[in-house]
């Protein structure tokens, strides 16, 4: 095991994304802004010039052109890694993405393939208005074709953006900003704890990998069991914590495909479930883990599964926080569920 | 006040709405075309400045004159032997888009695009690539596998979607995928393979390789977002590509208009980004190979991409599932000014004493038995109208790699649904 250093998610990103460079001369970054600035969140700070521009370089402002241009790359045999800036602006690039990257290993029976990761910062909780703040996963994880995977600490974020850019079909990869540089757990109002202080930011320097499929067990419990992602794992562990409830919290890091072993054997022996994500409610991802959880263990259940999620409304700016899902939805939640 | 204009008469808006000249029942007269002499486009040295030959996106690159020679800076000077092969692959496309046709009328397929008239768009230009070279097709480009020898079997199989369709019956008729022979995946979504190309081009490059890439698109999909992403990253990266518009005037029932085509020419959408472009005579199966040469030769060279139009005509519906004479005049057809491109090209190889009409007849019966030949091969391994040819577990594989659990479950269940019905296909008895 390589030497270890205390990182936050970007720098824990920037090394996955170096490590993987330095070992495969294929591997290539693009994006809007990532070359010589090294990108709006800094992810990409230094690989220009570590790796040279024709391996790190700055885009024009067309998310088709990233990602149709990551599907030809791809087809001569690269493995492009391309940034959307923010997830919000991922939507032009959306046929590229569906009827493109996702479908061209099955149209061509194997004949092409596109092991593209595509990174993405998604997710509100720092002022972003409507357009800086969303989280459109569950526009990913209906497609047939595609891996989605959502990082909640700087150790799972750079094993998992190793095991997605040594995969061999297209991953969306979405960093949940609000906890790029900190844990948080939903009370706004409170300062923000720096990752230094979390265990999880003790990040190998070396090369490493966390499988995509399988979750993180982060807190075992017996009264009810807490599914969440990215940002959401955190606001939970909080609650949690502030009310004592013996709650087995699951961080599902890969949505597709899903680890549904270990959410069954949860919910199997807490008897009660509560899906938690940012993401607006109606069709959102937590439609899909509900009905599953339904699916497979209607006989265990106790309660019926709670989903806590952001309004279906846009996201908006000034009141950002009674849109994002925090601990008081949450608490109010795990009453309900409790209470059956 | 902001509102210093109320209250002054002015006219009322209007909106314009294109409409094509001629409709069923019209009598079609072209005469409004400007079609230069076969001789007067000059031909600008491969590393022209794209500003100093924008006048290359107005004009008409022609090389083929009335009197069926080959004249101007642009004659290519093939031998006669490149020349008959070129004519054969025109001819075997054609034969080939007949049958095809028939078989999906017979019920054998579901669906099929013919080319007719909009041979000489393709097959040249793949004459003046290299085989390395890679070719993002759209889906009227069957002509580039042609002109590689590509197994007419093979390609019948996959119209038929039978057991022998590498592509495990997926697509949809002729949405081919050849990678030995360089040809990209085809995708039914419009001008999705423009920034592709650019992007294996791009990759070409930056990997020190000496391959470009080409792609083709429509005159109608050239309004779509990936058409103009993929010229703003040619131009910007100077990417290593040819990018081909066939106009053939027609998008399924909205004529050019719709594209774009009454306000300039689709060549010209070069000069906004400041790459080269040419217009050319899409029916002169020597003028395209002259200009493909030109620009696969600028590419190569490190002078950049070049967009071509193909001023062209599509003879035919835009599918089987198309009947033109609902929406346009019959006449357009043999009224086109630019002639038929494999007439035109069988008239020069006998203008110069290469071929004969009775070695041309002998080829068309010729080839009509090849592809007859290949028909009948491709059809014992089965035709859509028969079923279902391959194992249904095949539905599930390549969605990913490795097949995660969820696709096994419903895999299962599928099984299970169709022992439930009694029906099983591709040798799963």
């Amino acid at each position: 095991m390589s030497d270890t250093r205390t990182m936050n998610m970007i720098q824990a990103i920037n090394s996955a994304i170096d490590v993987c460079m330095g070992r495969d001369p294929d591997i290539i970054v693009t994006g809007e802004d990532v070359g010589y600035f090294g990108g709006v969140f800094k992810a990409t700070e230094g690989l220009q010039r570590k790796y040279g521009k024709t391996r790190v370089f700055d885009t024009p402002i067309t998310e088709c052109g990233i990602i149709g241009v990551a599907v030809g790359m791809a087809a001569y045999g690269l493995r492009p890694v391309p940034e959307i800036q923010f997830a919000d602006y991922i939507y032009p690039a959306l046929d590229q993405i569906v009827s493109e990257a996702a479908r061209l290993r099955y149209r061509s029976a194997g004949e092409f393939t596109a092991p593209i990761t595509v990174r993405s910062p998604f997710g509100g909780g720092i002022f972003g208005g409507q357009t800086h703040s969303q989280s459109p996963e569950g526009i990913f994880t209906h497609v047939a074709g595609l891996k989605t995977v959502i990082p909640s600490t700087p150790y799972d974020a750079k094993g998992l953006l190793i095991s997605a850019i040594e995969d061999n079909d297209p991953v969306i990869f979405f960093e949940p900003k609000r906890i790029y540089n900190g844990p948080f757990d939903g009370h706004y109002d409170r300062p923000v704890t720096p990752w230094a202080k979390h265990p999880a930011s003790a990040v190998p320097e070396g090369h490493y990998r966390i499988p995509l499929g399988k979750a993180s067990v982060v807190r075992a419990g017996e009264a009810v069991t807490i599914l969440a992602y990215g940002t959401m794992v955190h606001v939970a562990a909080g609650v949690i914590a502030d009310t004592g409830v013996d709650a087995e919290l699951i961080d599902l890091r890969t949505l597709v495909p899903l680890d549904i072993e270990t959410i069954v054997a949860s919910v199997e022996k807490t008897g009660r479930c509560i899906v938690v994500h940012e993401a607006t409610k109606t069709s959102g991802f937590g439609a899909e883990l509900s009905a599953l959880v339904q699916e497979h263990c209607f006989h265990s259940l106790e309660a019926p599964v709670q989903r806590v999620t952001g309004w279906d409304t846009p996201y908006p700016h000034s009141l950002e926080w009674a849109y994002f899902p925090g601990p008081v939805r949450l608490g109010e939640a795990i009453k309900r569920v409790m209470e059956e | 006040m902001a509102d210093d204009h109320a209250g002054r008469n002015l006219p009322p808006l209007s909106l314009h709405i294109p409409e094509p000249r001629f409709r069923p029942g019209d009598t079609v007269d072209f005469g409004h075309f400007e079609i230069p002499a076969a001789d007067a486009s000059s031909r600008p040295p491969i590393d022209a400045a794209a500003e100093a030959m924008r006048g290359h996106s107005y004009g008409l690159v022609r090389v083929l004159d009335e009197d069926d020679r080959a004249v101007g800076a642009w004659d290519p000077k093939l031998s006669p032997e490149r020349l008959l092969r070129m004519l054969r692959h025109m001819a075997l496309t054609r034969a080939f888009d007949e049958r095809m046709y028939r078989a999906q009328r017979q019920g054998k397929t579901s669906f099929y695009m013919k080319c007719t008239g909009e041979e000489a768009t393709c097959i040249p230009a793949t004459h003046a690539l290299d085989r390395g070279d890679m070719v993002f097709p759209s889906y009227r480009q069957q002509g580039v596998l042609i002109a590689r020898d590509w197994s007419l079997v093979d390609m019948i199989c996959q119209i038929y979607s039978n057991s022998g369709d590498r592509l495990k019956g997926r697509q949809m008729p002729i949405m081919y995928s050849a990678k030995e022979a360089n040809f990209f995946s085809i995708s039914g979504n419009l001008a999705t393979q423009y920034p592709q190309a650019v992007g294996w081009a791009m990759a070409s490059a930056a990997k020190g390789d000496t391959r470009i890439a080409t792609a083709w698109c429509g005159e109608g999909s050239t309004a779509e977002g990936d058409f103009h992403s993929a010229l703003t990253f040619a131009s910007v990266y100077r990417a290593p590509v040819v990018l081909n518009v066939v106009n053939n005037q027609w998008a399924i029932s909205s004529f050019s208009g719709f594209a774009g085509a009454e306000a300039t020419t689709f060549a010209a959408r070069a000069v906004g980004y400041g790459i080269a472009g040419l217009r050319v005579d899409g029916n002169d199966a020597l003028a395209v190979y002259a200009a493909t040469e030109w620009a696969a030769e600028r590419a190569r060279g490190n002078h950049g991409p070049t967009l071509i139009e193909h001023f062209t005509y599509r003879s035919e519906g835009h599918s089987t599932s198309d009947d033109p004479t609902k929406y346009r005049s019959a006449d357009e057809r043999t009224a086109w000014p630019l002639g038929d491109p494999i007439a035109r090209l069988k008239a020069h190889v006998i203008a110069i004493g290469a071929w004969d009409e009775e070695r041309h007849a002998a080829m068309d019966r010729e080839l009509a038995e090849q592809v007859r030949a290949a028909g009948k091969q491709a059809e014992a391994l089965g035709v859509l109208g028969d079923g279902m040819h391959q194992p249904f577990s095949t539905m599930f594989e390549d969605v990913f790699e490795e097949m995660p659990w969820h696709l096994r479950e419903q895999s299962a269940q599928m099984h299970a649904e169709r022992a439930v019905s009694g029906i099983t296909a591709g040798g799963e008895k």
